[in-house]
């Protein structure tokens, strides 16, 4: 770590530009207030999840345990959310709810853009019959609503939250595919490529040492604003009844809501509070990507 | 087919990744890019001919048997993979129905060979090709009908209701879309943009439950569910309007969730079109600023935006499952929705294979209009 030789003052500009971009970005998102707003909704909502069992003992869901707890009380000052059917606190559900909603929205993104990346990337990249055939994979996944591939696959695997995460990523990639695809086309055909090629390097070599880079910040991006897709879809895929029902979810409290008829009934509160948490979480998800994907591609600012 | 092809929409909107309206549908959609590529090779390759006057149909033939074949592909793996995802399930089918109620054993081999359970898979297969080709799905375990007089049975009031809310939407979210962006940044466009971020941001069965709530429940104003109050004939006058008012709350739920898309579509892609030099020209000449939008820019921003739009109606569709769900409505997404509770394999299969088909058969009307609608590549 001595200052002295010239190739440590080298790793010392590298460090310091980064930090100054770094400081850069920072500014940039930090002068966007809605993606702001959402990092604190995330944060929020993050930690809830994460200190549910401190906050809220497991017991507060156990039935058994809320003999004496009114049925359907509306929200007040004893029940700030109101209570189910079953006399179990809303805001109990809600705050168990976020933990299987928020990790099965990030498992299932991970897994969609892991899969999404290689298949764009092999898209772009092979040409011929190979890239052709992948495209023609692509094109399958882009066509087919994912909601309908989704359905199949966790209809016929075990319930439970891990089959929810499959069904999601297997089927929600193709549009991320598509995107680095278009994205590594472009990077191809620029010169440091060709001069890679033209010296000699493999496949494996472009692929992972040019190209790969090259998409990923758009890769990042992309996650955020795909989490809360996944996020509505773990929900739509627990109301229709596929999720793991022993698992407090928010699209499980309104497959529940709905089963006892709370829309038609009167029990308002049952139906809006899980949907405004999807909402919330869903928008400051949404937010805060698109402050990413600004910073990332400066054209977009603009607009 | 591989033109890199800049997409202005995919900043302007998030992804959505999976849901029921908008499903992983980024608006960078294939078939515009694919069939502006196909469009250049079909105007480059005959050219090696006749340079000036490339033979109208052949062209157009080739086009037309590439978007078939690529449609007949995705049909085939939709076929196979509706057999083979329904052979992975770890449980027995026969078994679950035999749980139900008391049977021999002899009972149970009976419907295991009624539902050619006892045949090896490759037969199987085969016999489920040849029913698919015969328009025979099999018998619904549940039902005990056959699927695909279950699934005639239920598929008019789902186009009825699909049908409707994508003509609403289209007409919406193009006409918001065109002044939202003509008038960019003013009060109108921060509301527009804001409101389909935030119907973008629900799950499309929340925003039923939500309507169903106010306007079902609560207020009493409209039905709750079904499609029309028993005993009423559907094509009397009074039995039309029952049917219109149990249309409403379903097309409203499924509309906003999808609107809000082809709003931000036909928006990024009028501000595409809006720096353009023909419409200074068009000013020059001295039309009004309402005409150079009317006359010059929006048919041209219509034309990407319009297949955009059409390949997104299979969002729509699989949104039709859970609106289906919420209001009763007896279409293929409501049979979904029973087939997912059997669970009713054969059901599920069927239908997936219906929705599926209908999806791409859409899918090939959107390029092929494209490519009438695109004046570079249609000629006389």
């Amino acid at each position: 770590m001595s200052a002295n030789t010239p190739a440590v003052d080298g790793a010392k500009l590298v460090r310091e530009r980064r930090l100054n971009n770094a400081k850069k970005n920072w500014a940039l998102f930090r002068s966007d207030a809605p993606a702001l707003i959402g990092a604190v909704v995330l944060l929020f909502f993050i930690v809830i999840a994460i200190a549910a069992p401190l906050i809220a003992p497991a017991s507060m869901l156990d039935v058994t345990q809320q003999l004496d707890v009114p049925r359907y009380a509306p929200p007040s000052l004893d029940h700030p959310l109101g209570t189910d059917d079953l006399g179990r606190e809303m805001w109990v559900r809600i705050l168990w709810g976020a933990r299987v909603s928020i990790l099965v929205g990030v498992a299932a993104t991970v897994m969609s853009m892991l899969i999404g990346t290689i298949m764009g990337l092999a898209a772009g990249h092979f040409s011929g019959l190979f890239g052709g055939f992948i495209m023609r994979i692509v094109d399958f996944f882009i066509v087919l609503p994912s909601l309908l591939l989704a359905i199949v696959l966790s209809s016929v695997l075990e319930r439970g939250v891990f089959t929810i995460v499959v069904a999601i990523g297997l089927t929600s990639w193709a549009s991320t595919a598509r995107i680095v695809r278009s994205q590594t086309l472009s990077v191809e055909s620029r010169l440091y490529i060709e001069r890679a090629r033209i010296l000699g390097a493999g496949h494996s070599h472009i692929l992972f040492r040019h190209l790969l880079p090259a998409v990923m910040p758009l890769v990042l991006a992309n996650t955020t604003l795909t989490v809360g897709g996944a996020i509505i879809a773990e929900s739509t895929l627990s109301f229709l009844g596929l999720g793991d029902t022993s698992k407090e979810s928010w699209g499980t409290i309104l497959k529940n809501s709905m089963d006892v008829s709370a829309a038609t009934s009167g029990y308002w509160w049952y139906v809006l509070t899980p949907g405004v948490a999807i909402l919330l979480v869903v928008l400051a998800f949404t937010m805060v990507g698109r402050a990413f994907e600004a910073i990332i591609n400066p054209a977009l600012r603009s607009r | 087919m591989s033109t890199p092809t800049h997409d202005p929409h995919s900043g302007d909107r998030p992804d959505r990744g999976t849901d029921t309206a908008t499903p992983g549908t980024d608006p960078t959609n294939p078939s515009p890019a694919s069939a502006k590529g196909t469009a250049d090779t079909a105007e480059t390759n005959p050219a090696a001919v006749d340079m000036d006057e490339p033979p109208a149909g052949g062209s157009f033939a080739r086009y037309f048997l590439r978007k078939l074949g690529g449609a007949a592909t995705s049909m085939i793996l939709v076929i196979v993979l509706g057999f083979f995802a329904f052979r992975m399930l770890p449980g027995d089918p026969v078994l679950k129905i035999a749980k139900e109620r008391p049977m021999s054993p002899a009972q149970i081999a009976e419907l295991r060979s009624q539902y050619g359970l006892d045949k090896p898979v490759i037969v199987q297969f085969w016999d489920y090709l040849v029913g698919i080709v015969t328009g025979d799905l099999g018998e619904s375990y549940v039902y005990r009908k056959s699927v695909s007089s279950l699934i005639g049975e239920y598929l008019g009031p789902t186009l009825l209701l699909t049908g409707t809310a994508a003509v609403i939407a289209i007409a919406l979210g193009l006409w918001l879309g065109q002044l939202s962006a003509w008038r960019r940044n003013s009060l109108f466009d921060k509301l527009a943009s804001s409101t389909s971020l935030i119907f973008w941001s629900v799950p499309t069965f929340w925003l039923g439950l939500i309507l169903l709530m106010i306007f079902g429940g609560t207020l009493q104003w409209l039905p709750t569910g079904g499609m029309i109050t028993p005993g009423l004939d559907p094509w009397s006058p009074a039995g039309i309007i029952d049917v219109i008012t149990h249309l409403i709350l379903p097309v409203v739920s499924l509309v906003a969730v999808v609107y809000a898309q082809f709003l931000m579509i036909m928006r990024a892609s009028l501000l595409e079109e809006m720096s353009e030099d023909y419409l200074t020209t068009a000013r020059a000449k001295g039309l009004t600023e309402d005409e150079v939008r009317r006359r010059h820019a929006v048919p041209n921003a219509l034309l990407p935006t319009v297949t955009v739009v059409f390949l997104h109606i299979g969002g729509l569709v699989a949104g039709a499952v859970t609106v289906e769900a919420v209001f009763s409505w007896p279409g293929l997404g409501k049979l979904t929705f029973e087939a997912i509770r059997g669970p009713d394999l054969p059901l599920l299969q069927g239908t997936f294979v219906v929705f599926s088909a209908i999806i791409i058969v859409m899918n090939l009307a959107a390029d092929i209009v494209y490519r009438f609608l695109d004046p570079r590549v249609r000629r006389a």
